[in-house]
């Protein structure tokens, strides 16, 4: 059985909404395709931004998608700087700045945004990083002489951020509420690996303090601008550019009322399909992984890579031929000149060990295990056995097998 | 069909190993080594998802 489809609109032009196109077109999809993006650029990929970009080793061109030509073999609909506003799945109507328009197969692939620090709207210096404007934003000041940088939030683009800032010869100061920095993602004691890498660097790392407010001064020409921040006990950092990686919020707020489940994300089944006809992929999209018996959103760019294209697919599939997205997570973050790496998952609770390298030449791959079970694997350069560890999470070894594999490596 | 690695770009994350590890091979120096540049056909599935995922773009086919 076939589905017919005349016309599929994918809102969210970045890295999922662009290989779902990609994905339509080669899986020979010959309607109309709309890629409704609210930004003005065409695709482009976003990891650079917090390192070579930000460093001003990587120009504006080599970011994109796919080149020029294979953006126009994709023979799309192109709307850059078109806001989706609202959404009916019942009657399949999609709103684009305010206008209504009919679909047959929806792709919502909106991500995220960044929290922002309360009371800095419109505070000169201040800067959060997620989209090429930002980027630009924080260069800039990078190359007018900015000497001093506080980063708020010790999260992944905080620290490429600050490492990035670091080798520009920055002073820069990173301030953490919790403890352990990196913990969420890492758990406690390689979160402290973490942190002495950044510490090594010179970066003046605050721990289990939060940022009580931001300082500020009036400009000349009627604004305020960033000079410092003063921490909740008491102590006063000076800076006069401020970077806030505190998280970020799925952009779901235009989909109120649509029809689907919202929660902390478009909710979808195990095939990402959120509603008939409607499927979700990347920063956006909550799925059930069957892998893991759990609901969960990854913010990871090879998750929005495989997601997009799976979203794309199961909209030309019928019910019978989906399959479900199961992928082991897996991300990469670079930092000075290290590359680090974690496939699967930490748990707080996990047992870690050490499997090879040394975690004091931050060489290394550690393993994450709970109860018998092998979650994840962290690799600070060793991407090799960081690769074999993911094919390990991906066949659902043991931990004891787990074990058994990496003790051949040395 | 030809595999071409831009190793100005290749910063060694593996992902094409994992993916299509008869071809590619990230060895303990952290370098990536193309094991066969001319693979037949049948692989051409595996390679276009190399390229896919492959974090630096660093990945190309040519025909």
């Amino acid at each position: 059985m076939t589905l017919l489809r005349e016309r599929i609109t994918i809102v969210g032009a970045s890295l999922a909404g662009y290989w779902a196109a990609e994905t339509l077109r080669r899986d020979g999809f010959e309607g109309l395709i709309s890629l409704v993006g609210d930004e003005q650029h065409e695709p482009y990929d976003r990891p650079p931004l917090s390192k070579k970009y930000l460093a001003g080793d990587v120009r504006r061109d080599q970011l994109a998608l796919g080149d020029v030509d294979k953006l126009d073999a994709l023979d799309l609909d192109l709307r850059l700087g078109q806001r989706a506003t609202g959404l009916d799945v019942a009657s399949q109507l999609l709103e684009v700045n305010g206008v209504s328009e009919s679909y047959d197969g929806l792709i919502l692939a909106t991500g995220a945004r960044c929290r922002t620090l309360p009371s800095t709207d419109g505070v000169m210096g201040v800067h959060t990083l997620r989209t090429l404007d930002d980027a630009e934003a924080i260069r800039t000041a990078l190359q007018d002489g900015a000497e001093q940088m506080v980063v708020v939030g010790a999260g992944f683009v905080g620290a490429e951020v600050a490492a990035t800032a670091v080798n520009s010869g920055m002073l820069v100061t990173m301030v953490e509420a919790l403890e352990a920095p990196f913990s969420r993602v890492l758990g406690q004691e390689m979160g402290m690996v973490l942190a002495d890498l950044h510490r090594s660097h010179g970066v003046d790392l605050r721990t289990g303090v939060g940022v009580d407010e931001v300082l500020t001064a009036p400009t000349r020409s009627g604004g305020d601008r960033v000079v410092g921040v003063r921490l909740v006990d008491g102590t006063e950092v000076s800076a006069d550019l401020l970077v806030a990686g505190i998280g970020v919020i799925p952009n779901v707020d235009w989909m109120e009322g649509s029809g689907l489940d919202l929660v902390d994300g478009v909710v979808c089944d195990a095939t990402c399909l959120a509603a008939p006809n409607v499927v979700a992929a990347g920063d956006v999209a909550r799925w059930f992984n069957v892998r893991y018996g759990e609901s969960m959103r990854v913010e990871h760019w090879d998750n929005a890579v495989q997601q997009g294209a799976h979203a794309a697919r199961r909209l030309l599939q019928t019910d019978e031929e989906a399959q479900p997205f199961n992928p082991v997570p897996w991300f990469w973050s670079d930092q000075y000149d290290r590359k680090v790496q974690l496939a699967g998952r930490s748990s707080p609770d996990a047992d870690v060990r050490v499997m090879t390298g040394s975690v004091d030449e931050h060489r290394f791959v550690a393993f994450y295990g709970h109860e018998g079970r092998f979650l994840g694997a962290l690799g600070m350069n060793r991407p090799r056995h960081v690769m074999q560890s993911k094919g390990l999470l991906e066949q659902d070894v043991s931990w004891d097998e787990a074990l058994a594999f990496a003790a051949e490596w040395d | 069909m030809r595999v071409l690695v831009d190793f100005d770009l290749c910063e060694s994350n593996a992902i094409c190993m994992q993916i299509a590890p008869d071809i590619f091979e990230v060895r303990d120096d952290d370098f990536l080594y193309i094991l066969n540049d001319t693979p037949g056909d049948e692989r051409r599935v595996v390679l276009e998802e190399s390229v896919q995922r492959c974090p630096k773009q660093a990945i190309s086919l040519q025909e």
